[in-house]
């Protein structure tokens, strides 16, 4: 390699009457595309040799294309457009490898919801229901309860221990909330709910059901979520604005408040819905601590309540008599819950366009 | 309004570090005083720590007297909160607050503190001080437009129009030309002119045809080396620093024949 490389500024001189800029031999627009597709054919021929497999097809085929790319480029157009077509192909590759699970989960959640996205789905509960209909109005209305208590917890003290860790903390006790919210970030959901369930246990007594139990599981979950995005971006908060409020006789308090927060609205915003987007969907610690019912329960504070994923977990599980309609209502229990998560991404963008601070041009 | 600044034995720490050491100056009320001196040798510190933003940054510490008519800055009940009312300051770069309207931005002193004000003396406010700065004319059509979509000049001119709407006694400027060009620089040059018949302006430059134009006084600090704490080689009137200065260095790094 070492030998060659000196080669290549002599070659470019030498070819002089071409000016400055030499000019490069180029593989056709689509022969990459052409060659790897190529490569992927014989791939899928080589592993019918013993016995057609999709895995093995994907694996010869992506050696095989890459191989083929790299070749045809570096005889055609050099060593370094061959590397950065190699790395091109590969990268592409990765990309397309890492949809496909995520194209065929938003397949098949959808070719197995849509039959009972109806009407009833949204309106009827499971009361009284062992067969065909009902639906999941009582999970739907349970899930937002939930999340929306744990949400009323966890960010309070996720902002402000963000606040505290940016703006005031320092030394040894800003290390240690760092640490432990970074080990909080680990936890098992299990553990969560666990906890949940041992703490509401030792206060209300054995066999205590609650949905309150679920938003103190999630906001364990959660909180530590919000800390991190929160702190984030209250770094991004560019510290000549905070100069620029002190320097006007503003008190720290009323600077955070005021200049920081406001500025960092958006991105605050944003890191809340997600966080929230994270928990929406947490079965585990709603299994321990809610429980299930089949009426509708909107009071958090009294008995079981119905959640979407518990929802979807029982009809999968226990199915009664007419197994295919339990099966049909727990995956439109999970396109229903895939929608709100993607509403929530949703909301989180429009808040980011609509509260990002203006440039004005 | 203008006050009298004396700043005697002043030394300046950042943890352990001593930054700046041994500064003694007297700044007259209405004038403008110019700082200059060779980059981190303590100007810009020193400036800071006359309306005590130096003790934002953690670790930072101040042993000695700034004394304003009478008032020591350091002494044991004074809240720099208060201080910082007192005397306003200017930086390197233009900050207006991204999430403001440019006639916000003049106000935001008065609205962040929650000064109780009637719309009518906050209009007033705004238009004194946008003429106060020199930016009257050019934003006086939109003055709900945010203030980040100004030039660097004009955002310049908002942060000082912006620091003199809280009416203070000082107004301290950080190099507050040296990320805008010469017209933009010039504008605020008269503008400095102008405000020193109101307010005693401290400004650190490393400009120095600029300290030479603007300033009555000049003050040229220097750092024997590195590690060394900063030193005021010599304070004098500004004629006299550039025609005839006292010291050997002043007169070596104002003809450029210094580092």
């Amino acid at each position: 390699m070492s030998t060659q490389t000196p080669l290549a500024p002599v070659g470019a001189t030498s070819s002089g009457n071409s000016g400055p800029v030499r000019e490069q031999r180029r593989l056709p627009r689509f022969a990459p595309l052409g060659l790897f597709l190529l490569g992927v054919a014989v791939g899928a021929g080589l592993s019918a040799l013993t016995g057609f497999s999709v895995a093995l097809t994907v694996i010869y085929g992506v050696v095989l294309g890459s191989l083929f790319v790299y070749l045809a480029s570096r005889s055609v157009e050099g060593r370094r457009k061959a590397s950065d077509r190699l790395v091109t192909t590969l990268v592409t590759t990765a990309f397309a490898i890492a949809m496909v699970p995520l194209l065929s989960l938003v397949y098949t959640v959808l070719d197995n919801g849509l039959p009972r996205l109806d009407g009833a789905f949204f309106t009827n509960s499971m009361y009284r229901v062992v067969g065909e209909g009902g639906g999941a109005y009582h999970a739907i209305l349970g899930t937002v309860i939930i999340t929306a208590l744990a949400t009323v917890i966890s960010v309070p003290i996720g902002l402000l221990t963000a606040v505290y860790l940016t703006e005031y903390g320092t030394g040894r006790l800003k290390k240690a909330i760092t640490f432990f919210v970074d080990v909080m970030t680990g936890i098992p959901s299990i553990v969560a709910g666990l906890f949940s369930y041992a703490l509401f246990t030792l206060i209300f007594g054995v066999s205590v059901r609650m949905g309150v139990m679920g938003a103190v599981a999630l906001s364990v979950l959660m909180i530590p979520v919000v800390v991190r995005s929160c702190e984030e971006v209250l770094k991004l908060v560019p510290n000549e604005l905070r100069e620029a409020a002190y320097a006007l006789g503003v008190p720290k308090w009323r600077t955070v408040v005021k200049v920081v927060l406001r500025t960092a609205i958006a991105g605050l915003g944003t890191g809340i819905t997600l966080s929230v987007a994270r928990v929406i969907g947490e079965t585990a610690p709603l299994l321990i601590t809610v429980g299930l019912i089949t009426g509708t329960n909107l009071n958090p504070f009294d008995g079981r309540m119905a959640t979407l994923p518990v929802f979807a977990y029982y009809q999968l599980t226990q199915p009664g008599t007419a197994t295919q309609a339990f099966l049909d209502r727990a995956w439109t229990a999970a396109l229903v819950l895939i929608i709100l998560v993607m509403a929530l991404n949703v909301v989180a963008r429009l808040i980011t366009r609509f509260f990002a601070p203006k440039t004005g041009r | 309004m203008a006050k009298r600044i004396d700043v005697s034995d002043l030394d300046i720490y950042y943890g352990n570090f001593k930054a700046v050491e041994g500064v003694n100056i007297s700044i007259e009320p209405r004038s403008i005083t110019a700082l200059i001196g060779p980059s981190g040798c303590g100007k810009s510190t020193f400036l800071r720590s006359l309306n005590r933003m130096h003790e934002v940054i953690p670790g930072a510490r101040v042993e000695g007297k700034v004394v304003i008519d009478g008032q020591d800055l350091y002494g044991a009940g004074v809240d720099p909160v208060d201080v910082r009312r007192q005397i306003g300051m200017v930086f390197q770069r233009p900050n207006p607050f991204p999430t403001m309207s440019i006639y916000d931005n003049v106000v935001a002193g008065v609205r962040l503190n929650s000064t109780k004000m009637k719309k009518s003396a906050m209009d007033d406010l705004v238009e004194r001080s946008l003429k106060g700065a020199n930016l009257w004319n050019e934003v006086k059509d939109r003055l709900n437009r945010p203030g980040s979509g100004l030039s660097g000049g004009q955002q310049q001119r908002l942060c000082i129009a912006r620091a003199i709407a809280v009416e203070p006694e000082v107004l301290l400027m950080d190099e507050p030309c040296s990320a805008l060009d010469p017209i933009s620089t010039l504008a605020i040059e008269d503008l400095m002119t102008e405000l020193k018949e109101r307010f005693t302006i401290v400004i650190v430059t490393h400009n120095m045809q600029q300290a030479a134009r603007v300033s009555t006084s000049t003050g040229f600090f220097n750092l024997n080396g590195v590690g060394q704490p900063g030193r005021l080689i010599e304070f004098n009137p500004t004629e006299k620093i550039f025609s005839n200065p006292e010291e050997k260095a002043t007169e070596d790094y104002i003809s450029g024949r210094f580092g």
